[in-house]
């Protein structure tokens, strides 16, 4: 009997502390006063950390006993997103205010992940100094508005003047189709021995970056799509795919890019900004406006006279065809996390932090391209040192955007792997677009997607 | 007559309240050992059915990480694993998961940890001590560390590079060029202890007796391994082949850590697979699926082993 007892103490203690664990995160009292904002930490210094330091400070100075919490999420691109989701699904760890790259913004706002701003920007004088044409990037196909940008950017083609020279090509340099860029690479090689004739995202560790800089500046350049807007269908086999991943296949097999050990790893876009490039080792990459903000003063790798080394030249279509250059943008918004328990306050933070002197301070200590009009007309943002705003702003007028899909992520990867798979030899560019065809219709199913021969 | 009877009744009543108080007893015995079990139990269902049950819940449903399926998941009845069998990335994962399990541990770790052990054997304990350390090192060593002494050694100014220019051979991108042959290998110097303890834990109990005789009768070495030793630790062989499997079909951290399954889909096993897939792609519930697949493949690995190695006696 004793022995009976002592077993029912015991167990209804066991199931008491069981039910304590479970219950200790809800229980916890929600702390009123502190708004949390998430973003992606890239590394130390970057313009991102500072300004979002800035702006926590004028804010706390503006509602007092109010405090922020900047909440730096360490991840590569690609685990990045499945962390903030991860994040924003429990309302016990969803931060308030999120940093979203656009291109997560339609599947983030399907899944009723983020909050819809429609009715807060209409009320708001501010919002019409934002450019319409980066409105796009935070707007769903329902037209609905999900996120305040911060910044956008255009991408092309970086050339070191003085490589160049040396290989006896023109500078400033224009390239008229993919075929010039390919005989400038083999130029070179041949006559500038030492250096990386052509540099390009490659690697599945580099996720978004290698799908949208590489693949889709090529495949925006042919005569097919990657999504077609009329049909609502992903186009998963076309000449055009096939030309843009010949084009990568040109490039690794006849030795023209960089060495694979360097550029399929996840820090391949710090190694190319930060030392590479700064000690002229790379002659052309196909890269985004932003990649001089690693450049400034007090930036992770300082050296103010890149842009004067680096010219920036439009990518060309791929014969020269009509429009004949293009460009990408993407960019990044604030966004309010649905599951937040201070919306009004974390607006009043979205709002101060993208205002004209909040915004100018990023752009200037990121990179990035203002996405106000206000900032891009700033004379102090036109001619700042060691920048090439005023040229990248130019790229907007010919750049396109990623599909608003809410499936464009998961479709991304496949890109990756296609790339990956091309550059590194393992398959031949037909077979990696029968691959790519094959996996995106297991993805998306086969009633959404369509093939041009 | 009726007193014979009258006897055999009570006799037999007594044998009855006999028993009656033996399956009472019994029966008290049995509540107090549910009891005792009860709280395990709980905590099995808690953290280990409840699980299992929900992971096959989910391989039948679209949840995702984020897109309109993860605001409402949808059942999708088989969907996953149709997609999953006519996914040719699947069948590629599958094939390296094949390829990395028998080289990195049935042969690799299998067969390199018992020549340890049966080298080690009846040599002087300071020798055993020394290379027991040097072996162990590896099994202790955590696997992201593992990963990174190995991505030092391969990398293209590491040591496997300098070794090979010092003697006027070209450097070579392990990583890229041989990415499963690297990745097998690390495994290999990281699993081997385990099996070698194991083997020397077996080998010691094979009696002295034995081996000699069939040295009298004029046995070879190969011979006295082949039909004596081997088939006496014939349960340790069978034991070291599950958990090294087990552990081999689920390792995701050495790989992940060192080519993240690349280049291509070169190193992608199946855990890595599901990772990308879970959580790169967002399709948690394809994840779920291909998790179920892992594990039916490591209980019929599981199987066959026990099975195979019963069959021979």
């Amino acid at each position: 009997m004793v022995m009976k007892k002592a077993m029912l103490v015991f167990v209804s203690l066991l199931l008491a502390v069981l039910q304590a664990a479970c219950s200790y995160e809800a229980s916890k009292p929600a702390d009123s006063s502190t708004i949390k904002v998430a973003y992606r930490y890239s590394g130390p210094n970057t313009g991102t950390e500072k300004w979002l330091k800035k702006v926590k400070q004028t804010f706390e100075e503006r509602h007092p006993g109010k405090k922020v919490e900047i909440i730096p999420i360490q991840a590569s691109e690609g685990t990045f997103f499945a962390k903030l989701a991860l994040m924003m699904k429990s309302a016990d760890t969803a931060p308030d205010v999120v940093a979203e790259d656009t291109f997560m913004i339609n599947a983030d706002a399907a899944a009723g992940y983020i909050e819809p701003l429609t009715e807060r920007v209409k009320g708001w004088d501010d919002w019409d100094n934002f450019n319409d044409r980066v409105k796009k990037g935070v707007t769903t196909q329902d037209g609905s508005i999900y996120g305040v940008p911060f910044s956008t950017d255009t991408r092309g083609i970086w050339y070191n003047k003085n490589i160049f020279k040396k290989a006896g090509l023109p500078v400033p340099w224009q390239p008229e189709n993919w075929n010039d860029i390919l005989t400038a690479a083999r130029t070179i090689k041949e006559k500038v021995p030492g250096v990386t004739p052509f540099w390009s995202f490659t690697g599945r560790a580099t996720g978004e970056a290698t799908a949208m800089q590489t693949f889709e500046m090529l495949l925006y350049g042919t005569d097919d799509p990657l999504y077609d807007e009329k049909r609502d269908k992903w186009v998963v086999k076309s000449p055009g795919i096939l030309h843009a991943l010949r084009f990568i296949d040109h490039i690794y097999s006849n030795g023209l890019g960089p060495p694979l050990s360097q550029v399929l790893n996840g820090t391949a876009g710090n190694t190319l900004a930060e030392q590479s490039m700064p000690e002229e080792k790379v002659a052309m990459a196909l890269h985004g406006s932003f990649l001089s903000g690693s450049w400034v003063e007090g930036g992770p790798a300082p050296w103010p006279e890149g842009t004067k080394v680096y010219g920036f030249a439009p990518m060309p279509t791929e014969r020269g065809q009509d429009p004949g250059k293009i460009s990408l943008s993407g960019g990044w918004a604030l966004s309010i996390s649905a599951k937040s328990k201070h919306k009004d306050l974390a607006w009043e933070f979205i709002k101060l932090a993208t205002n004209k002197e909040n915004n100018k301070y990023y752009v200037l200590n990121e990179g990035d391209l203002t996405p106000r009009d206000d900032v891009a007309e700033d004379p102090e943002y036109q001619n700042a040192p060691g920048r090439n705003f005023q040229q990248s702003t130019e790229f907007l007028e010919f750049t396109d955007f990623r599909p608003g899909n809410e499936d464009y992520p998961a479709v991304s990867t496949k890109i990756q792997i296609a790339v990956e798979s091309v550059a590194t030899g393992k398959a031949s560019p037909e077979q990696a677009m029968e691959q790519y065809a094959q996996s995106v219709e297991a993805l998306v199913g086969p009633e959404n997607v369509m093939k041009k021969e | 007559m009726m007193a014979i009877e009258l006897v055999h009744e009570k006799s037999s009543q007594r044998n009855l309240s006999n028993a009656g108080s033996l399956e009472k007893k019994g029966k008290r015995e049995h509540v107090r050992s549910i009891l005792f079990l009860l709280p395990s139990w709980i905590l099995l269902l808690l953290f280990f059915f409840a699980p299992i049950l929900l992971t096959i819940l989910f391989s039948f449903t679209n949840m995702s990480l984020t897109g309109s399926a993860a605001r409402d998941m949808d059942f999708v009845g088989f969907k996953n694993f149709v997609t999953m069998f006519s996914d040719p990335s699947f069948r590629i994962s599958v094939l390296n998961t094949m390829v990395f399990l028998i080289f990195s541990a049935i042969l690799g770790q299998q067969v390199l940890g018992f020549t340890l052990a049966s080298l080690m054997r009846e040599r002087s304990r300071s020798f055993r001590r020394i290379i027991g350390t040097v072996v162990m090192a590896g099994w202790v060593t955590p696997e992201v560390v593992v990963a990174f002494v190995w991505f030092a050694f391969f990398s293209d100014q590491g040591t496997a590079n300098v070794v090979l220019e010092s003697v006027g051979l070209k450097p070579v991108a392990w990583l890229y060029q041989f990415p499963m042959v690297s990745v097998v290998i690390a495994n290999i110097w990281h699993g081997t202890a385990f099996s070698m303890l194991v083997y020397q834990a077996a080998l010691d109990d094979v009696p002295k007796e034995v081996e000699e005789a069939a040295k009298i009768d004029g046995a070879t070495g190969w011979q006295r391994l082949w039909h004596v030793t081997l088939p006496i630790i014939r349960g340790s062989i069978s034991t070291n082949m599950v958990l090294i499997t087990l552990q081999t079909l689920g390792l995701f951290t050495l790989i992940y850590a060192l080519t993240g399954g690349g280049p291509g889909t070169e190193t992608e096993t199946l855990p890595i697979f599901m990772y990308n897939q879970a959580f790169i792609n967002y399709q948690l519930g394809y994840g779920t699926a291909i998790s179920l697949v892992l594990l039916v493949i490591g209980m019929i690995a599981s199987l066959t082993y026990i099975r195979l190695l019963k069959l021979k006696t």
